[in-house]
């Protein structure tokens, strides 16, 4: 189906059916329950898992393929959402021009960049793309001010032009569909909400993800990762890498910018900020948390870190207490003291360590650990990439 | 008229003269080995062959075209295919990617945005490595991981890879250097199979007499960077001025 | 005139700072081939080191003296700390006051340690792996290093003063025969300068001039004959780890009085010394250390006013600038060796 192999396919249905019932599946605890507060089904989480998301599918292309490891990738997404905001502001709040301006815009951003920057490669490569990132950043608070209003963040005001907009909606809307419009369903104690914008966010995820199943599976997909095998033997089979390289680097930007445009749509703002390294350091971590070079990988990874984001974050101290409160006093406050600093506003620890264990001990990420596991219990035995066989 | 002739070849790095007036001449359908001692120039002009280095002066033409400052992918695009003194593969994928590979630039050249189609619904380019795989005796390793292969069979490897391009010319490195016993025979058995049935022109620098005595049609001797002589082996084995290069430094 | 001589100085401080990471950062790179990204979190770490002592000095019991009164008309409370207690008003106060400097003792034990323990720890399982794992790895690091010292110390900037003498400025126009007022100077940032210039000598006095330094020199340039003549180069490039951590925890001492260190501060540096690293030449320590200075003095002139009229915002980006140019000119770097991350 779709022009995929069998098992591909599979995986894109699981996947469409995963983000389909996301408010589904995210929101199993009733509300008012003491579980409530893991409720990931609101739209607007729902939302930046899939953007990110689509980040993480572009990034993978780049890193999980070739192995170049970009750390500059925020900036594409960050002129993105800026040039998403300037056709808000230009036109109307359509969304459609919006998000083809930002993927333009990065696309020839990350052509640039990346021009210059794949002339270099290994640490070289890397240490490029975070100059060119922070320069973006630095400029952008400093002489492009008329275009990112600086520190305030780009925005939409009653005095811009906006030619387009007639009567059309003072909300971002795709052809008069409100992205912020939510319709909740109540059944007993539960509560789901469906919002439009996550709904066109995820059609667009599961767009995305089909085209990056399909580079994976093409002539094109595999010479890059014959780039990151070998180089010298790339070269000498009358392959030329650098077109290669930047064409992968290009298509992940664009994946970038249409990250960046749909976070625009969901919230009309642009701000430096996006584009900061350490921002750029997030996508990182999420494709290598969810698997380098798998298809499912950077999807998991992206939900994974903003469920924690988001979620663990909350979990304070006094939620800690209500947890452990069945332990003898001593204890319970003793377990609370040692747990606490890994928790709410120490995510970002957990996450450093799941990272750095990650990178030491599991290089496939989540889905290697999945995978691991599975042969645990001798579903899948010892499965090496299955050679490619031609259509029957 | 050879279909490689390199005429007047000069390099130095600082004060060494690495390659001093060569000329060589590989005609069309021979065996051609490059021998000589240690530090005669063989990797040096193997490297000007390949694009790798750019010599001072001098001419290298392949099939009445220039190769000088090419990168070594157009000239690997023009029929000249380079074999390693240690096998140069994509450890990370398939043997059948492996092959694949070249398949895929021999017919779309050294690029081509082909991001959307799938692999597997190239069958003729399939067919054709698969039956070069067949050739090699490797079939049934097609789905192996190539980095987890034994020396001998990704030097055999590497060889598909480089005769599946059906190249004009193929240079082979020291094809057999650190191998033992058994896989030199066995290389020998492919190189000498190579040629009778494909009858590839080769050009082979090589240390071991074994190997290029058993193979070469002609044979050039290379000395501090300059040939001694060219001729068919049999006249090679006693040449005086042979013995004196490579034992040279015993008389003195 | 004047105004460019101040600007030079002020470009020495910034300047010493990257120096001083950079010749952490590419000792590890040269004698390990480790690519390190968690050294700007030693340099933090360093600073911490510099606040925790002052911390620990200025800890002090609270008496309530009845006679008086605080301005909210309670009986005032006084601090009187330990140290004044113990060596009384003189030795204690002075001790106190000069806590920044009395951390840099503190600092050399406790930064070997986070070196040895590193390095031992998790950097050694790494040497064989691809740079882009070294640089994963280290980068998550990074991020728990910092994450504990918020968990310890808070997210905001804590103001560590250097001592009272150091704290005003200098004329230093008057000493090289220039108007009064001409090029006033912060004392302290001279300090930090004359300080990093001898850090510096030490460790290129301590590389030149004894046996363990030949050693790893030698183990720079070639490290496989090294361990062919049966020298144990592994145990030496740990203890160089260590030297290099309390190179980077140094200068974060002794950096607290001209910036009040936080905990993001390590990343601040990274990316800037790694940029210092890449223009001096990878594994190359005098080009470090050149271009260091090079760049922090640039930075400095480039934020003159006359220049960002000229090119506004040039400020911000010069080094990436000229890091870009040099990547792209010069991969080997102003002084690398050649053949050293060429393509």
């Amino acid at each position: 189906m779709f022009g995929l192999e069998r098992k591909d396919t599979t995986l894109f249905l699981v996947v469409i059916a995963m983000t389909m019932l996301a408010p589904f599946l995210l929101n199993p605890f009733p509300q008012g329950s003491a579980m409530a507060q893991f409720n990931a089904g609101y739209p607007d989480l729902m939302q930046r898992f899939v953007i990110f998301g689509i980040f993480a599918i572009g990034f993978n292309i780049l890193f999980g393929l070739t192995g170049y490891l970009s750390f500059g990738h925020a900036a594409f997404l960050g002129v993105g959402s800026y040039a998403a905001v300037w056709m808000f502001k230009l036109l109307s709040y359509n969304i459609v021009p919006a998000l083809i301006l930002s993927v333009i815009v990065a696309s020839l951003f990350a052509l640039v960049i990346g021009y210059v920057s794949l002339r270099r490669s290994g640490i070289y490569f890397s240490i490029l793309t975070l100059a060119f990132a922070q320069m973006s950043f630095a400029l952008a608070y400093s002489v492009f001010t008329p275009l990112t209003n600086g520190e305030t963040g780009l925005q939409v005001y009653t005095s811009d032009p906006q030619y387009l907009l007639g009567n059309g909606p003072n909300v971002t809307h795709l052809f008069g569909l409100e992205m912020r419009s939510t319709t909740t369903l109540h059944l007993g104690n539960w509560s789901f909400d469906f919002g439009v914008g996550y709904y066109f966010c995820a059609i667009i995820m599961l767009i995305s993800f089909y085209v990056a199943i399909r580079i994976f599976r093409s002539p094109f997909g595999m010479m890059l990762r014959a780039i990151k095998s070998n180089q010298t033997r790339m070269n000498y089979t009358g392959l030329n890498k650098r077109p290669y390289t930047l064409a992968a680097f290009v298509i992940s930007g664009m994946y970038a910018g249409l990250a960046g445009g749909l976070l625009a749509c969901m919230d009309p703002l642009a701000g430096a900020e996006r584009m900061q390294w350490t921002a750029s350091g997030e996508v990182v971590i999420m494709t290598i948390l969810g698997g380098a070079g798998t298809l499912i990988g950077p999807i998991l990874g992206a939900g994974f870190i903003k469920y924690f984001e988001n979620i663990f974050s909350k979990i304070n101290d006094g939620v800690l207490h209500s947890w452990f409160s069945w332990l003898p006093d001593g204890i319970e406050n003793f377990v609370v003291k040692v747990l606490a600093p890994f928790f709410g506003e120490g995510w970002s620890l957990s996450m450093g360590l799941m990272f750095m264990l990650v990178v030491i001990f599991l290089p496939g990420g989540l889905v290697e650990g999945g995978r691991r596991i599975g042969a645990m219990f001798g579903r899948g035995k010892a499965d090496p990439a299955p050679a490619p066989k031609p259509a029957e | 008229m050879g279909i490689l002739e390199v005429k007047g070849v000069n390099k130095r790095f600082g004060g060494l003269q690495a390659l001093g007036n060569v000329n060589l001449s590989v005609q069309e359908g021979s065996v051609h080995a490059i021998i000589g001692p240690n530090g005669a120039g063989k990797s040096t002009l193997l490297n000007v062959l390949v694009g790798k280095l750019i010599p001072d002066s001098g001419s290298v033409m392949f099939d009445g075209q220039s190769v000088l400052g090419r990168k070594p992918y157009e000239i690997n695009q023009m029929g000249i295919s380079r074999v390693f003194q240690t096998p140069e593969i994509f450890g990370d994928l398939t043997v059948m990617e492996n092959v694949l590979i070249p398949c895929f630039a021999k017919r779309d050249g050294s690029f081509r945005m082909h991001a959307l189609e799938s692999v597997r619904h190239e069958k003729a380019i399939f067919e054709q490595a698969e039956a070069m795989l067949d050739d090699v005796g490797m079939l049934d390793k097609r789905g192996m991981h190539a980095a987890s292969m034994s020396r001998g069979d990704k030097r055999r490897l590497e060889m598909a890879m480089c005769l599946v391009q059906e190249p004009r010319l193929l240079l082979l490195d020291e094809p057999t250097a650190g191998m033992a016993r058994a896989d030199t025979e066995n290389t020998i058995l492919l190189l000498k199979d190579i040629r009778t049935k494909r009858g590839i022109t080769m050009a082979i620098i090589e240390h071991d007499m074994n190997v290029v005595f058993s193979l070469a049609d002609r044979i050039t001797v290379l000395a501090q960077g300059t040939p001694l002589v060219e001729d068919i082996p049999e006249n090679i084995k006693g040449h005086p001025k042979v013995r004196e290069a490579y034992l040279g430094e015993a008389q003195v | 005139m004047d105004a460019l001589i101040l600007q030079f100085l002020n470009g020495l401080d910034k300047g010493s700072a990257y120096a001083l990471i950079a010749l952490g950062l590419t000792l590890i790179f040269g004698t390990l081939g480790v690519v390190n990204f968690a050294h700007g979190a030693l340099f933090m770490i360093g600073a911490f080191c510099a606040v925790t002592l002052s911390k620990i000095f200025a800890l002090s019991h609270t008496t309530i003296d009845p006679e008086k009164l605080d301005f909210l008309g309670n009986p005032a409370k006084i601090q009187s700390p330990y140290l004044v207690e113990w060596f009384g008003p003189n030795v204690g106060a002075a001790m106190i006051d000069w806590a920044v400097p009395l951390a840099i003792l503190f600092a050399i034990p406790v930064m070997i340690a986070i070196g040895f323990i590193m390095e031992r720890g998790l950097i050694k399982h790494f040497y064989k792996r691809p740079h882009a794992d070294q640089i994963l790895v280290t980068f998550g690091l990074a991020i728990v290093l910092q994450e504990v010292i918020k968990y310890f110390y808070g997210a905001n900037p804590i103001p560590t003063p250097a001592p009272e003498m150091f704290r005003g400025s200098i004329d230093f126009g008057v000493l090289i025969g220039f108007d009064p007022n001409a090029i006033i100077y912060p004392a302290w940032r001279l300090v930090y300068f004359l300080f990093s210039c001898l850090i510096i000598a030490a460790v290129f006095a301590f590389l030149q001039f004894t046996t363990f330094g030949m050693v790893v020199r030698a183990g720079m340039a070639d490290r496989e004959t090294v361990g062919i003549l049966g020298i144990d180069i592994d145990k030496r490039f740990t203890i160089m780890f260590g030297i290099a951590a309390a190179v980077a925890g140094l200068a974060g001492v002794m950096y607290t009085p001209i910036n009040s260190p936080n905990y993001h501060m390590g990343m601040d540096f990274l990316v800037l010394s790694f940029v210092v690293v890449v223009v001096g030449g990878m594994g190359s320590l005098p080009g470090a250390v050149l271009s260091g200075f090079l760049l922090g003095i640039v930075q400095s002139f480039a934020s003159m006013n006359e220049v960002k009229s000229l090119l506004p915002g040039i400020d911000q980006i010069i080094i990436y600038l000229i890091a870009i140019i040099v990547i792209l000119t010069r991969p080997r770097g102003l002084m690398g060796r050649k053949g050293v991350m060429e393509e």
